[in-house]
């Protein structure tokens, strides 16, 4: 038996404290009436009542969402048919190119494709707002999906669509009631990662939004830039739980998925 | 499958491909070469070569490399006592957990904590070193950068650990290897492919964040990103950004080459 030491513990403590020490700092602050992120003192919940309050970041709220949602939904399309044409390639060259070319936009820096897309959009002509938010984040949430869709696509057995075929379905019918049902947890999983990057993404949005439009992240740098506000700490502690909800639901789908195969760290 | 519906799978996620990946690189490219006046012109490049340019691209890889540093020396204990663990899988999460908290509140976090009379100038105070001025120094740049990658730095080293077989170092151990020894000859060795796509985790987001460096660091510090984003935006010389841009495309290739892994001794 080897001697347990103490200090393995103590040094995980110490990472875990650092970690979590901000946001709860940021949540503890939020019940602040005393306006400041320094002194508390004393209990009030007026910040998330201004929070509600508050008309035009409920419409940068549901803009957010509406994004998210919409982004989310087709580019899950779009990636779904994506990994379906990569994994029947019959030229293992074009295979291998399409794949770089699909990760291109995922070990991207977020500056570069916010700035590379500005160009674009400025171009093609297309107002800088809604649409040309939502086709970015269409844009870099694509590769998401396919790389969450593919494994499930490799791992599926080309026997049963052969089977299928020999039973008298139509093309039509084993994509939709063989294949797609099959990869079905894949198609969640990357469903729910397009939304919460699209949820989360501040960089690329800062460079193709325009004047009008703003998301919640573009906002929350904003309100930052100002200084403190502890509108900011009450919305944090209502994203926080919102996140949590999010991580839960994610890691549910993950484990009816059976093995985790890769555990999501966002970007 | 027949070619017809090979072809209308592959339609959609190619004009993907096009549109959204390899045309913005093209037009960044291209617009590199022309000057505020729509000129076709070298000044640029001529530019990124003169010394405040190579001035400001040597201290941003400079923190790049100080930040991917501080978060290996972090991150690979906290990883090799999380795997001892018997909770590796809940301490994992929990690691993750910070990571998918939006970057802005996190560093908005942090405008409270480091402020003239924040929690960390309280502490200082308590131990008798006095206030400092914290906020906007290079210093909290540095420690917000660290915190905000160490989930990306500690993940894949955790998998690398997690995947390594423990009868390897117990023969190392029984053939008379210290414990050091083990650690440089068997363990490291190991589980540098884990160490690799940490690094290429860290290193790239740390050149290219813009907005950690605007609220934390004021205008003390200047990235790559920053310079980016200061072009496009504020300045709306394109052509400078643009150069600045394919600048940091080519070091991300560099990078991604030379911390390319090729899983060796991993099963």
């Amino acid at each position: 038996m080897k001697k347990k030491s103490i200090w393995p513990k103590v040094y995980l403590a110490f990472i875990f404290i650092v970690l979590y020490a901000p946001i709860f700092y940021l949540m503890f602050y939020s019940f602040n009436s005393g306006g400041t992120m320094n002194n508390f003192e004393g209990f009030t919940l007026d910040w998330y009542k201004e929070l509600f309050g508050d008309k035009r970041l409920l419409i940068i709220v549901l803009n957010t969402i509406i994004v998210a949602l919409l982004s989310a939904a087709i580019a899950t399309m779009i990636g779904v048919i994506g990994a379906l044409s990569i994994v029947y390639m019959r030229k293992k060259t074009t295979k291998q190119a399409l794949l770089s070319l699909n990760n291109v936009l995922i070990v991207s820096p977020d500056v570069i494709i916010g700035a590379s897309f500005l160009i674009l959009f400025t171009m093609a002509g297309i107002k800088l707002g809604f649409t040309s938010v939502l086709l970015s984040h269409i844009a870099f949430s694509i590769p998401i999906v396919v790389i969450m869709v593919l494994p499930k696509l490799e791992e599926m057995s080309m026997s049963l669509i052969d089977a299928a075929r020999d039973l008298g379905a139509s093309p039509w019918d084993v994509l939709s009631k063989v294949i797609l049902p099959y990869i079905s947890p894949g198609i969640f999983a990357g469903f729910f990662m397009a939304l919460t990057y699209s949820l989360d993404d501040f960089a690329v949005t800062f460079f193709v939004t325009g004047n009008g439009f703003s998301t919640l992240s573009v906002e929350i740098y904003s309100l930052a830039r100002r200084g403190i506000s502890l509108n900011i700490n009450a919305l944090s502690t209502l994203l926080f739980l919102f996140t949590i909800i999010l991580v839960a639901g994610y890691y549910f789908i993950m484990q009816r998925n059976s093995r985790a195969a890769e555990a999501g760290v966002r970007k | 499958m027949n070619s017809k519906t090979r072809l209308f799978y592959l339609l959609p996620y190619v004009l993907w491909i096009g549109l959204f990946v390899v045309t913005p690189i093209l037009l960044v490219v291209y617009y590199s070469f022309f000057d505020l006046h729509g000129n076709f012109t070298f000044a640029n490049y001529e530019k990124l070569f003169t010394f405040v340019y190579m001035k400001m691209i040597a201290s941003s890889f400079w923190y790049a490399f100080l930040i991917t540093v501080f978060c290996l020396l972090i991150a690979y204990p906290a990883a090799y006592f999380i795997t001892k663990t018997k909770y590796k899988q809940l301490l994992l999460l929990l690691v993750i957990l910070p990571s998918w908290i939006n970057l802005l509140l996190k560093a908005y976090a942090f405008l409270g904590i480091f402020s003239t009379y924040g929690a960390a100038n309280n502490f200082l105070e308590v131990v008798g070193i006095g206030a400092q001025q914290i906020l906007f120094t290079d210093f909290s740049f540095v420690f917000v950068s660290v915190y905000i990658f160490i989930p990306f730095m500690l993940l894949p080293i955790f998998n690398a650990l997690d995947k390594l077989n423990p009868a390897l170092i117990d023969a190392s151990r029984d053939l008379g290897a210290s414990a050091w020894t083990t650690f440089r000859k068997v363990v490291f060795p190991l589980t540098l492919s884990g160490v690799k796509s940490g690094v290429q985790a860290v290193f790239i987001p740390a050149l290219s964040l813009f907005m950690i460096t605007r609220l934390i660091a004021g205008n003390r510090v200047i990235t790559l990103g920053t310079a980016i984003e200061q072009h496009f935006l504020v300045t709306q010389d394109w052509g400078m950004g643009s150069a600045i841009a394919v600048f940091l495309i080519i070091t991300m290739f560099v990078i991604m080459i030379v911390t390319g892994t090729r899983k060796r001794g991993i099963q």
